[in-house]
């Protein structure tokens, strides 16, 4: 297999040979390659179809600013839509699929819309499918979804990881052209710790493609001498194939470091790709600049290409797009395109420069160009017969980063462009051709001047750096935007813009550049705008008469090429997608065969199957008369616990929770209630006063985190002056909740101390010992309505205490039991959860209200006696049961007057939460009815619309067990 | 040591603390360090500061951990430490520290509220910043740094440059170990 359009020179490896295919047809090339340049080398220029007129298109440009050649990468899971060609490094075995095209890329049966195009232009989709009106979701979008596209997705999860870090430096040097490398140099020398990131698998930029000498050696070799020796800098990080994809606050910058894309897999354990975060004290920006385009009639034909990219890939990589080659500029740049293509042997067919009345008005050639049309002076057209065209409408400076926090670019006359303005990230210069210095010789002092600003400004000397030679020619352009004809003249190819769309856009009134933009689509997808940008403004400015800086421009977004989904994800995905919580007894209940539950990043056992039981209902219900009859036990570890101490401990309590704990014995505890400065519930829970100064708050597992730093916020900032100290120590104790009319008779085998009902009565806890020694804490407290505990032991002890006790447990028969049944015994109690805790509920809604103290003031206090909040009538927390005890209740369902309809008018509340008792045989729920407490014995209906349930209860008490709370004090 | 019959487990889970060593780094289960908070009180810091020196060891400033004997200390907020002892001598710790503290500060238990990771093996900069926003480059043995590993609150003791104690959650122990084995795994 020969590579016929493989020429001399370059920067490839020709000792070693890949292989690699396209489309299925195998191709090769050599290290140093991107899979345009060797599929160039190998003569085909056509690598994909256009957005939306499915054109057949060739690359236009040698980097990441590439609109055209977008092609499929890879195979399998690891297919990667919409890659850049120019910028993929080939690898042996790299295989690459067309997209946008059917049934092949050569025969496109879409390229009929090519033949409508009258039908699509600019803004189509606002005019011709508005009617019916209910075609277009169903029919019309999906049509043109298919048809205008771009690559597909494998529906595979992504096999590879992805890293994030974090890295820190003087000076981040964006860009390693020689703007950037002078920088780095001066930098680095300097002995500053600096950062030099370049998106090229070689460093160098247009040093590697460009004939020009540096300091009396090729370019690209005095790029290299000084990436060696900056690698050997120990403060300098040389980060190739790293896209610095952003700039945000506080400089802080986003990279996308891509470890392995050049590798057929990554190797075991390696990230493909890390998603940096870079904190640089100052920043350069030597991101180069981007050739642009001329418009004219079908200047859209694979083997039309910028001037820079046609000598990139000659003189970097020893192709070329075809033997017979034209020029069009508009400058000097585009000639030295000529120069080196005919040092390359290739011939040039015609340099047509504008500036001298040519220009090029057509071109010929259905999937490859043939000929160019090209009218001189005197209006004479001629023929230009040729396999590539290589334009040059002269250059923008790469100034995207400088522009991500609304900083406007200002126009520059003498290069016919836009450089950075003003009011760009703060700490962040441009130099270089971003800076629209485009000569090397600029470039090099720029960069060197940036890097020694830099260090001024943060205190450091920089070493003086010695501008090596280089070319330094003035930049003579006279700007040609498009030539004039009939035809479609492409402004924008990654959207199919052209003139006449700018003109369609600006007859219809969208003159704004940022209404052009969204009207006519110009400068959106992956090539962000920097290939037809500027063009579209020139024409634009041209309709209104207006010049470009008046036109203005729109600014340019993060992240500046496109990033994968799965480097933004880093490793948060999946079972990582966030940490995860183990209680002290997960391991034992994982051996029980517990099924959990995820409450935050808890994981909770929500019950414990036994063979046998085929619906977790059996279960729960079990646990739930298991424990009502004996004794059941449960991991309540995850409820937040406060320490709380201080000689002002008590009354910070009574500023906090709305009513009163100075007043708590020691050895006490005392359920509490918290409100919100909005008079809100915020969270409930007991506080045990352990000593005189020492009290241990609970607190819901979902509110342990937010009420401890609400507390925080207390203690720092509302009253400095109280003496108190507090720490979370959730996770020092495993604590367990021993519940059931057995519970005393089971602890007393594993406490060392007296805990009869005299000495520890309802509501008493202690510091005491188990198991022959062991601290231990015991707070004598119910949730569950029964004679229950929770102990309290060192986690590192928490596996073997519930071995202990369920050993101990034996001979009653004790049942571990998960979160259902919690959920099931504290709705027969009628205590409050989340579903009646949820944010928009008062103490007096939910039927506590006599706990909000009026002997003191507290956090929520003033706002909880609004009068709204304390209207008559208001929601109440309420007991619900089916009058026919077979129907089921569904949780969510609405209260509603018998013989009203199931309307928002006749909405009375809501059922808060739904369980099945066990213990009473049928379901009960607890609710928010307007007025309840007045309203209890009353018939209505429980109608819930989505679940088209529509059920005849009766208002009770919340209170469906026990409510003389006779067996928790037993 | 009290005397009682219960066996304790390790954060990770084990009978015995573990040690992993992925490529050139070494991830160490440390469970022989008791811990304890210590606020000062109100008006009470010059009384703490006498206090921890009888238990050898002088209160480090913000971001900075102490070497003492048998009392070491790291700063986790203004007038407040976490004092560490060996576990063998100070488990109860509390009830060993009360007698020197009085009423001066607030002390609770910490010892297993913590998992303890150590991490040693050369350049650890290269794994840390695959973890957390801490320039190791400008820090020094002795910083005792608070951070966030992978969503997970975390103090970073570094005791060399060469080996650093991650403090953390003890309920998250395993997605923390996860996270720095993953992180060695791919950083070298």
């Amino acid at each position: 297999m020969t590579q016929p359009n493989r020429i001399p020179g370059g920067l490839i490896d020709r000792a070693q040979t890949f292989s690699f295919t396209f489309d299925g047809k195998p191709y090769r090339g050599h290290p140093g390659d991107t899979l345009a340049s060797a599929l160039l080398a190998n003569g085909v220029r056509l690598m994909g179809r256009s957005f939306k007129y499915h054109r057949p298109r060739g690359p236009i440009s040698a980097g990441s600013d590439e609109p055209n050649a977008l092609v499929e990468l890879r195979t399998g899971a690891r297919q990667e839509p919409n890659t850049r060609a120019t910028v993929v490094e080939l690898f042996d075995g790299l295989s690459a699929q067309s997209q946008n095209r059917w049934p092949s890329l050569a025969f496109d049966a879409l390229a009929i819309n090519d033949r409508l195009s009258p039908f699509f232009a600019a803004g189509f989709y606002y005019k011709t499918f508005m009617w019916p009106a209910a075609f277009w979701e169903k029919i019309y979008e999906p049509i043109i979804r298919r048809a205008a596209g771009l690559g597909s997705l494998s529906r595979l999860p992504d096999p590879d990881i992805y890293d994030k870090g974090f890295l820190h430096c003087d000076v981040l040097i964006i860009g390693a052209g020689p703007a950037g490398l002078a920088a780095a140099l001066t930098a680095g020398r300097s002995g500053a710790r600096v950062i030099l990131a370049d998106e090229d698998f070689r460093m160098g930029g247009r040093l590697n493609a460009e004939t020009h000498g540096v300091g009396g050696m090729a370019g690209a070799d005095w790029a290299a001498q000084a990436v060696a020796e900056l690698a050997g800098m120990p403060n300098v990080r040389v980060m190739a194939r790293t896209t610095i994809l952003g700039a945000f606050d506080h400089g802080i910058y986003g990279a996308v470091e891509r470890v392995s894309d050049h590798l057929p897999v990554p190797a075991a354990g390696q990230p493909r790709q890390i998603l940096w975060r870079i904190y640089a004290r100052r920043a350069i920006l030597a991101a180069g600049a981007t050739e642009r385009m001329i418009a004219f009639e079908d200047n859209d034909r694979p083997g039309i290409m910028l001037a820079s990219a046609v000598r990139a890939y000659a003189n970097r990589w020893g192709a070329t797009a075809g033997r017979r080659v034209a020029v069009f500029t508009n400058n000097d740049d585009g000639l030295r395109t000529a120069e080196d293509l005919r040092a390359s042997g290739v011939e040039i067919a015609a340099i047509i420069d504008s500036r001298k009345g040519e220009e090029v008005v057509g071109s010929r050639g259905r999937l490859g160009l043939r000929s160019v049309t090209v009218r001189g002076g005197s209006g004479k057209t001629r023929t230009v017969e040729c396999e590539a065209l290589a334009v040059s409408g002269g250059w923008n400076p790469n100034l995207h980063l400088t522009s991500h926090h609304r900083g406007r670019p200002v126009w520059d006359d003498t290069i016919a462009a836009f450089i950075p303005g003003p009011g760009g990230p703060g700490g962040l210069v441009a130099a270089g051709a971003a800076a629209g210095q485009l000569s090397t010789h600029a470039a090099l002092r720029s960069g060197a001047a940036a890097a020694a600003a830099a260090l001024a400004d943060l205190g450091q000397t920089a070493a003086a750096f010695d501008l090596p030679e280089a070319e330094d020619a003035p930049v003579s352009i006279t700007p040609k935007w498009h030539v004039a004809g009939k035809g479609r003249a492409w402004v924008d190819p990654q959207n199919d813009v052209t003139v006449k769309d700018v003109k369609l856009a600006h007859q219809e009134g969208f003159r704004s550049v940022e209404h052009l933009k969204r009207y006519t689509t110009l400068g959106m997808a992956t090539d962000q705008g920097k290939a037809g940008n500027l063009l579209g403004l020139a024409v634009m400015a041209e309709m209104t008469g207006q010049t470009i800086a008046q036109t203005g421009t729109t600014i340019y977004r993060p992240p500046y090429t496109p990033v994968a989904m799965g480097a933004l994800a880093g490793r948060s995905r999946e079972k990582d997608f966030k940490p995860t919580r183990l209680t002290p007894s997960h391991k034992w209940a994982a051996e029980q065969g517990a099924e959990f539950v995820e409450v935050g990043m808890w994981l909770r056992a929500q019950w414990f199957p036994k063979p046998g039981e085929t619906h977790w209902r059996q279960s729960v219900e079990r646990e739930v008369l298991a424990t009502r009859a004996s004794v059941g036990i449960c991991d309540v570890t995850t409820l937040g616990k406060i320490d709380i101490q201080g000689k002002d401990a008590g009354a910070f309590l009574d500023r906090v929770y709305a009513n009163t704990f100075s007043t708590l014995p020691v050895g006490k505890v005392r359920y509490g209630l918290m409100l919100r400065e909005d008079g809100m519930v915020m969270d409930d829970g007991t506080t045990a006063r352990l000593a005189e100064d020492e009290w241990v708050m609970t607190t819901t597992t979902a509110n342990a985190v937010p009420v401890f730093r609400h507390l925080e916020f207390c203690r720092q900032c509302l009253w400095p002056d109280m003496d108190v100290q507090m720490i979370s120590t959730t996770e020092a104790w495993a604590q367990f909740s021993v519940a059931g009319p057995n519970a005393r008779r089971l602890l007393e085998k594993v406490v060392d101390q007296d805990i009869s009902d005299a000495t520890f009565p309802y509501m008493a806890c202690a510091n005491i010992t188990v198991c022959g020694g062991l601290r231990a804490r015991l707070f004598r407290i119910s949730f569950s309505g029964e004679l229950a505990y929770e102990i309290a032991v060192p986690t590192r002890y928490g596996d073997a205490m519930i071995c202990e006790l369920m050993k101990a447990g034996e001979e009653f028969g004790a049942v571990p039991y998960g979160t259902e049944s919690l959920g099931v015994m504290r709705v027969e109690k009628g205590h409050v959860a989340g579903n009646e805790l949820n944010g928009q509920s008062t103490a007096l809604n939910m039927g506590l209200g006599k706990m909000v103290s009026k002997k003191k003031d507290a956090i929520g206090m003033v706002l909880s006696q609004r009068e709204g909040m304390v209207a008559e009538g208001g929601l109440r927390l309420v007991g619900v049961r089916p009058v026919d005890p077979a129907q089921p209740l569904t949780a969510g369902s609405h209260f509603i007057a018998t013989g009203k309809p199931a309307v928002s008018a006749h909405d009375d509340g809501w059922l808060t939460s739904v369980v099945y008792s066990p213990h009473l045989g049928h379901s009960i729920a607890l609710g928010y009815l307007k007025n309840g407490s007045a309203r209890v014995g009353e018939r209505m209906r429980a109608v819930n619309l989505l679940k088209k349930t529509d059920v005849e209860i009766e208002i009770v008490s919340p209170h469906f067990f026990d409510p003389e709370g006779e067996r928790l004090r037993a | 040591m009290p005397d009682h019959s219960l066996k304790s487990v390790t954060p990770l889970g084990h009978d015995m603390p573990e040690s992993v060593t992925v490529g050139p780094i070494t991830i160490a289960e440390v469970t022989d360090i008791a811990m304890a908070s210590v606020a000062a009180r109100q008006g009470r810091i010059a009384d703490v500061a006498d206090a921890a020196q009888k238990i050898g060891v002088t209160l480090p400033e913000a971001g900075r951990h102490a070497a003492g004997t048998p009392c070491s200390a790291f700063w986790t907020g203004p007038e407040m430490w976490m004092v560490e002892a060996p576990f063998a001598t100070h488990e109860d710790i509390v009830a060993a520290l009360k007698p020197v503290f009085g009423d001066a500060a607030s002390l609770t238990e910490q010892t297993d509220a913590w998992v303890r990771l150590r991490v040693s093996g050369a350049d650890l900069p290269r794994l840390f910043e695959r973890l957390c926003n801490v320039d190791l480059a400008r820090s020094s043995a002795g910083d005792a740094i608070r951070t966030m590993i992978e969503h997970l609150g975390a103090f970073l003791l570094i005791r060399r440059p060469d080996e650093i104690d991650v403090i953390s959650a003890r309920s998250s122990a395993a997605s923390l170990h996860h996270a720095l084995a993953a992180a060695a795994k791919s950083a070298f």
